[in-house]
């Protein structure tokens, strides 16, 4: 017999759980007091706030690929986990996040600190349990691992009262394999692979969307076997970037809102659609009505309630796709589609004239986002690691960043969460200390959860922060330029000195302004060894493009 | 828009009924009625919901049900497809029980199952139609109190959830 706390670290160890982020508090001290004994089998790392806690544990998950886990106390430990939750729900993340909750006796009773974490998170868990006594704690841990990380990946939430964690029960970790009411995968179905086979064999001008379902089921190589048969071309969505190379000849692109040109443009030019791990987001997809009616679509997912959610499939493949798509590479012929291909060429240079070349190379006073990323990636590593927040930054970083492979790319998407990449980045840093880890932010959002500084300064976490400062909350006043007639209202920041902030908590700064030295102070943060903050102060009323606006169709897309 | 009756066979677990109604919340989707009880399996319960939603609304639903970890199959159903009752209770006062309100209750095959000093509740099973026609016949009869339950539905396709949990591969 051991204390419920212990068997709640000795089962996270059991799960291989190397990093746990958190933060202490009442309800959770018994297991706080566990965690001493098991410092050199299991690193905890205090956040400033348990929302970078989570967020922490989400850029974990995502460029690891193992189950991020977070902990907090019960009441407003566990509300402030809520945002992270919802973003790991609709980005699927694998999490697993334990609360402490008060005594079982005081359960209901408004007791100090007590708050029902369980109907809170209900919209925006997976799967969550409450345990109140110590022999159910490994049961529930066991089965929260294999459901966040079985099927499509997201978060769970146990919440242990505090008797549970003091009271003490037989310890005899069984991992969960299965549980009969949940089905996370399904056999494919040979007849659904040659209906979407004969299909793309009889198309003309075939597109592939590619999204992060690709890099949660690892089939990162079967899609390139996939395009390299077929020579299909091939565009991704926000979180599906970096799945391939973007060096490969059938690499055409982003898809969505700020994506390119060609690839939104040519979405209503194309006879078949073939989606592959993506969900028909509505950043992606704008007008339903007038969104690729001309086409047959193919949907390769492993979640049923995804297939004609927003966009009808003449040919589902229910099934992971890691599977699915050596079976379709294996039925279909090998093709070219050269000409198919030169059409997004040809719109690639209107956007590359028009936009890209404004943005990377600009000639005017001010500095653009788009040249930060420029010097980024001339000194980044191949494997350098892109956190972004939300907002302008987000969407330049994510166009002109240059992904050479998976899992190098961790934002928000689904939830659009300001404040996610500071702590996101530290979580992505903790991984792998040997990996750069360039968290790429706005002046608004880091603002969100700038506390995680704190966090970099005693983990020494090697995190380079890039902060591209407007002095705005960027995208909203984009919005109010464009749709609002310029009322620019509640947009503007007056900010506080980063420089001195980030000095403050002893993490090297500089600031750059001009394009002069831009270069070189990219340069030197790179060769700095530990964490860094650089500033860079860019164009004031600088805008996002290509853009398509809320209600419009892909191929409504502008240029300006 | 259709009416609709969905079976949902689920773990008996703190928090399944919630974690199903908020589906409907948060599509703004009425539930028009709903009955929990354990099935014939043991340890695993019954939830009968009626809605009126569209086709594709129905087929959503039912995949976002289905979806919920702890819900093992979902079914969803037209009104031909199940046969299904409802069952109301009806209590007047004692006086009102005359030769007139004994043949209403002759008529509809209801019955007395209680009669104390002051009242009398008839309890008549029948479809939404029948509960609602017998309720508008006994208002003139100064009714006290009227309580109708959801639907109970057992569906005529054939399908079983004990096989389904007997075929369940990894």
């Amino acid at each position: 017999m051991i204390r419920g706390a212990d068997i709640v670290v000795r089962s996270l160890i059991a799960e291989n759980a190397k990093h746990i982020f958190g933060y202490p508090g009442g309800a959770i001290m018994p297991v706080y007091d566990a965690l001493y004994d098991y410092s050199d089998q299991i690193r905890h790392v205090l956040t400033r706030h348990e929302q970078g806690a989570i967020h922490a544990a989400q850029g974990y998950a995502r460029v690891s690929g193992q189950v991020g886990v977070a902990l907090a106390t019960s009441g407003p430990g566990a509300t402030n986990l809520i945002t992270g939750l919802a973003d790991a729900m609709i980005d699927s993340t694998p999490l697993v996040c334990i609360t402490g909750q008060v005594a079982a006796h005081l359960l209901g009773t408004d007791a100090f600190q007590e708050t029902d974490v369980v109907g809170i998170s209900m919209p925006v868990t997976k799967w969550n349990i409450q345990v109140r006594r110590a022999e159910d704690i490994a049961p529930a841990i066991a089965k929260g691992f294999h459901i966040a990380r079985s099927g499509r990946p997201g978060p769970v939430l146990i919440d242990i009262t505090k008797n549970a964690q003091t009271e003490a029960g037989e310890f005899n970790y069984v991992p969960c394999l299965s549980i009969r009411s949940y089905r996370p995968y399904f056999e494919i179905k040979k007849d659904e692979v040659q209906k979407a086979a004969e299909l793309i064999k009889a198309a003309q001008r075939p597109y592939v969307l590619y999204g992060q379902g690709v890099v949660i089921g690892k089939a990162e190589a079967e899609l390139k076997a996939f395009l390299d048969k077929t020579g299909i071309p091939a565009a991704c969505t926000l979180l599906g970037s970096g799945a391939i190379s973007e060096e490969h000849p059938s690499y055409v692109g982003k898809l969505g809102m700020h994506g390119n040109y060609a690839p939104n443009m040519l979405t209503n030019h194309c006879d078949v659609l073939i989606a592959i791990g993506m969900r028909f987001d509505d950043r992606v997809t704008g007008d339903l009505k007038r969104y690729a009616k001309q086409a047959k679509v193919v949907h390769l997912e492993l979640d049923p309630a995804e297939i004609n959610k927003n966009v009808f499939a003449d040919a589902p493949v229910l099934g992971d796709c890691k599977q699915s798509l050596s079976m379709l590479t294996e039925a279909v012929e090998i093709n070219s589609h050269d000409e198919w291909l030169s059409r997004f060429k040809e719109l690639e240079l209107l956007e590359k004239e028009s936009v890209i070349a404004n943005d990377l190379s600009p000639t005017k006073v001010g500095l653009t986002m788009g040249e930060v990323i420029r010097f980024i990636n001339q000194y980044k590593a191949d494997d350098a690691i892109l956190v972004t927040d939300v907002g302008q930054h987000q969407m330049i970083a994510w166009r002109y960043f240059d992904y050479k492979t998976s899992k190098t790319q961790v934002t928000s998407g689904g939830l659009g969460t300001m404040g996610f990449a500071l702590p996101a980045a530290l979580g992505a840093q903790m991984y792998d200390y040997s990996r750069q880890v360039i968290c790429v932010v706005g002046d608004g959002g880091i603002q969100m959860t700038i506390q995680e500084l704190g966090t970099i300064m005693q983990t020494k976490a090697p995190v380079k922060v890039v902060l591209l400062n407007n002095n705005f909350l960027g995208m909203v006043r984009q919005w109010q330029q464009m749709f609002f007639d310029r009322r620019y209202s509640f947009t503007e920041l007056d900010n506080p000195d980063f420089i001195k902030l980030a000095e403050a908590y002893s993490i090297k700064a500089s600031k750059v302004s001009v394009r002069d030295g831009l270069s070189e102070a990219v340069a030197d943060m790179f060769l700095h060894d530990g964490p860094y903050f650089l500033e860079v102060v860019v164009e004031k009323e600088d805008n996002v493009f290509p853009m398509i606006a809320t209600g419009c169709s892909v191929e409504e897309v502008r240029l300006s | 828009m259709n009416r609709y009756t969905i079976l949902i066979y689920t773990e008996n677990f703190i928090g399944i009924l919630n974690r199903i109604t908020i589906i409907f919340t948060r599509r703004g989707i009425n539930i028009d009625a709903l009955t929990a009880s354990e099935s014939r399996l043991d340890g695993i319960h019954k939830i009968t919901i009626e809605c009126a939603v569209t086709e594709e609304q129905i087929i959503q639903l039912v995949k976002q049900i289905e979806k919920i970890t702890d819900v093992i199959k979902a079914y969803y159903f037209m009104d031909t497809e199940v046969v299904y009752q409802e069952i109301a209770l009806y209590k007047l006062p004692i006086d009102s029980l005359d030769a007139s309100l004994e043949k209403v209750i002759r008529q509809y095959n209801a019955h007395i199952i209680a009669a104390e000093k002051e009242f009398v509740v008839i309890e008549f099973t029948g479809h939404k139609e029948d509960t609602q026609a017998l309720l508008e016949t006994l208002k003139p009869y100064n009714l006290l109190e009227f309580s109708r339950s959801g639907r109970v539905a057992i569906a005529k396709p054939r399908f079983s959830v004990s096989e389904y949990l007997n075929n369940q591969t990894l």
